[in-house]
């Protein structure tokens, strides 16, 4: 009685929440009711005696999916009352279409019946005594690791998919260039100066890049440089441009 | 027949199920130009299909109709991923998700 009771409160409330998921005016209010109809299934699940599953919904469905909705819907901003325009429109089509689906269901379930020798195919059977997740995982490694390796193929090719589908390239981003950096060498980038006392760096022409820079020189045409380096310790500028320094490193092309 | 199932039987569960599938095709007509709503139906649809799934599963007292719930459940949340990356672009592009204008997409 208990469990009756559990389980119609249960149905009640999942397929209210069902019914308000498609008919909420606001899609944020869509996706919360979206998390209760998946907590109910959840007890649903527990009823029938699904418990690995039932916990399965709730971290899978509520912790990552619904917050993916929650997320996309907050994140792009969509005027949703100009989309519900058309819903008068399509309201009869679709309550026709369901409807239509209801009767055919209810056609097939009044007249469906278990096969009699039902109980002569062989069934995957939890041993005694495992508990759900145990026996789930005795099947799952075993008779279906094929299809289980399939899922983690499904899901890596969704990952690569859902990133190179989301993935945009900048054009005045900076990439790094690992070849580039490792052909670094200490005399690119150093020069070792013999600066007289008294006088400062200034007197000898300032700041300045080593004589075979490896901006400048090594690699020509990078960092948008493709006329002759500039003359060293006279600086040029060029941040009008939108780069820095005498090589214009970070600007634009030129 | 009722199995797993105790008192209830598996009829409440396939009535459960077929007013969360009926709903699920009912919200994908309803919604016809919001995409998010669309995939939210998608999930119900899927949802209704474990419900089915589980509840023979338990009533036969066989373990490879909950497997397949796991595997249903792996490719809901793959496709919703996939949708809503679709989602993300498409509104990038066109600054809006109607779905009457994703024809323009093609070609």
């Amino acid at each position: 009685m208990m469990t009756q009771i559990v389980f119609y409160v249960f149905a009640t409330v999942l397929v209210l929440s069902a019914g308000m998921v498609v008919s909420a005016r606001n899609p944020v209010h869509s996706v919360l009711f979206l998390i209760l109809a998946f907590f109910n299934a959840a007890g649903l699940f527990l009823v029938a005696g699904a418990e690995f599953l039932a916990m399965i919904l709730v971290i899978v469905y509520v912790g990552a999916v619904a917050v993916l909705f929650l997320f996309v819907v907050m994140m792009l901003d969509v005027r949703f009352a100009q989309m519900r325009e058309g819903l008068q429109r399509y309201a009869p089509f679709g309550a026709a279409v369901g409807l239509v689906l209801l009767a055919e269901l209810a056609l097939a379930f009044s007249h469906w019946q278990v096969a009699q020798d039902i109980a002569s195919v062989p069934h995957v059977v939890a041993a005694p005594g495992r508990t759900n997740t145990a026996a789930l995982g005795d099947v799952l490694y075993t008779h279906y690791v094929f299809l289980f390796e399939a899922c983690g193929l499904v899901l890596l090719v969704a990952m690569i998919g859902a990133i190179v589908l989301t993935l945009r390239e900048r054009p005045m981003g900076r990439r790094q260039n690992i070849d580039r950096q490792h052909e670094r060498t200490a005399a690119d980038t150093l020069a070792m100066m013999t600066v007289p006392l008294g006088q400062g760096v200034a007197a000898n022409g300032g700041f300045r890049r080593p004589e075979h820079s490896y901006y400048i020189a090594s690699v020509p045409g990078s960092y948008g440089v493709t006329e002759e380096p500039v003359p060293q310790g006279k600086p040029v500028d060029k941040t009008a441009q939108g780069g820095h320094g005498t090589d214009n490193h970070g600007g634009l092309p030129q | 027949m009722t199995g797993g199932l105790g008192s209830i039987g598996i009829g409440p569960y396939l009535t459960v199920s077929a007013i969360l599938l009926v709903l699920g095709v009912f919200g994908i007509f309803l919604n016809r130009k919001n995409v998010i709503i669309i995939l939210m139906s998608i999930e119900l649809i899927l949802l209704s299909a474990n419900l089915n799934f589980v509840a023979f599963s338990s009533a036969l007292g066989d373990l490879s109709g909950q497997v397949f719930t796991l595997f249903v459940l792996t490719i809901a949340a793959a496709e919703s991923a996939i949708g809503l990356a679709i989602v993300t672009v498409y509104f990038r592009n066109r600054g809006s998700i109607e779905v009457e204008d994703i024809t323009m997409m093609k070609g």
